[in-house]
């Protein structure tokens, strides 16, 4: 009799822990799925191992400049930050965030960092260095699921990405969500459509033959639909960035990643 | 001077002899064609790496030659057979004074 009664206990439990499930369920239409798994065998592999994969040599560029010093009296990262490994874990899984009233990029924030703290210039958006600083970091949470959540500092910012991702631009007159969340898993030409998850930047594009950040995907898709793209660092790419994080938010890192 | 990048070179550290064994070499590199135009549309001169070359002991075991037409950090997988213990030594030379090595150390067994 008390068998039965643990049993039926243990079956309640269960019911109880799908329906907290499906409930907690970031995505109620469908299922979130990386664009990973969109991808051949050999694409996958480039990706997973170390010694295919082209990032590596940003993440190691990245180590030499994370103990850089611009000038004796300046620091270098590693000065303030110490050993990236610890420091930096978990860190690119938090952006964009709001800082001091400032929504940040991952990217923001180490220009920030130099321009304050480092008292060097700013480096530019594709640059070989700030994509090898940006590729080091984000390597610290791979594996590690995306925490952006709705606060009230970045509400505001939230809502506004939102908007950029639902509303119609340029000459073909497409939004994001058109083709990313309406039609995600269909077919644009030949290829499968991604749902557009920023879970692999820096990513290692073949197409583009270096690496490359989230802005230049999203500028990408802009030029795609001939409209006039967001500036590189805008807040508006912030708001876009933040949307898409949010949207992808308990997704597992996978920076740095290769795309087709 | 000299140019030169980083590269990285995987293959198993034992073998037994007579074995198989696969070596993979890339390097960092962004095998600019010289068929690319700026937006000013000035020529972007041709930057590639042009021969790689890997000796086993002192043997030359594998080369090739790279052409425009290869893609920016070249990767390159061949195979050899572990015949003796000892050193195998990678090089890379292109345009413009580049050049790059690496090494990988074997014990056969």
């Amino acid at each position: 009799m008390k068998k039965k009664a643990a049993l039926s206990a243990i079956f309640f439990l269960c019911a109880l822990l799908t329906t907290l499930c499906f409930a907690a369920s970031p995505m109620t239409s469908h299922q979130q799925q990386s664009s990973y798994e969109l991808m051949s065998a050999e694409n996958k592999a480039m990706q997973d191992d170390i010694s295919l994969n082209p990032a590596m040599f940003w993440v190691g560029d990245g180590e030499s400049l994370w103990q850089a010093k611009g000038s004796p009296n300046t620091k270098s990262c590693a000065s303030c930050h110490g050993d990236v490994k610890k420091s930096m874990r978990g860190v690119a899984t938090q952006f964009p965030k709001v800082i001091k009233g400032k929504l940040q990029t991952l990217e923001g924030q180490i220009n920030q960092c130099r321009e304050v703290r480092q008292e060097a210039p700013k480096l530019a958006y594709e640059s070989k260095d700030l994509l090898a600083l940006t590729a080091l970091i984000a390597l610290q949470s791979k594996g590690m699921p995306i925490s952006v959540k709705e606060t009230p500092t970045n509400k505001k910012d939230l809502k506004q990405g939102q908007e950029f991702f639902n509303q119609r631009m340029g000459q073909l007159n497409l939004s994001c969500a058109q083709c990313h969340e309406e039609r995600a898993g269909l077919r644009l030409g030949g290829s499968l459509i991604p749902q557009g998850h920023p879970n692999a930047y820096p990513i290692y594009r073949l197409e583009w033959q270096t690496l490359g950040s989230v802005q230049r995907r999203l500028r990408n898709c802009m030029s795609g639909v001939r409209a006039q793209q967001f500036e590189y660092g805008s807040s508006e790419m912030a708001q876009l960035e933040l949307y898409l994080m949010w949207r992808a938010r308990g997704m597992p890192m996978e920076s740095p990643g290769v795309r087709p | 001077m000299s140019k030169t990048s980083r590269t990285s070179v995987t293959m198993p550290a034992q073998a037994k002899k007579g074995a198989i064994i696969e070596i993979r070499a890339i390097a960092q590199h962004d095998m600019e064609s010289g068929f690319r135009y700026t937006e000013g549309g000035k020529i972007i001169p041709r930057d590639i790496i042009r021969v790689f070359t890997c000796s086993y002991n002192n043997a030359e075991i594998f080369k090739a030659d790279f052409y425009p037409g290869i893609g920016a950090n070249p990767l390159i997988i061949f195979t050899t057979i572990a015949t003796e213990s000892g050193m195998l030594e990678f090089k890379w030379v292109g345009d413009d004074g580049y050049e790059a090595s690496n090494q990988a150390r074997i014990t056969v067994t």
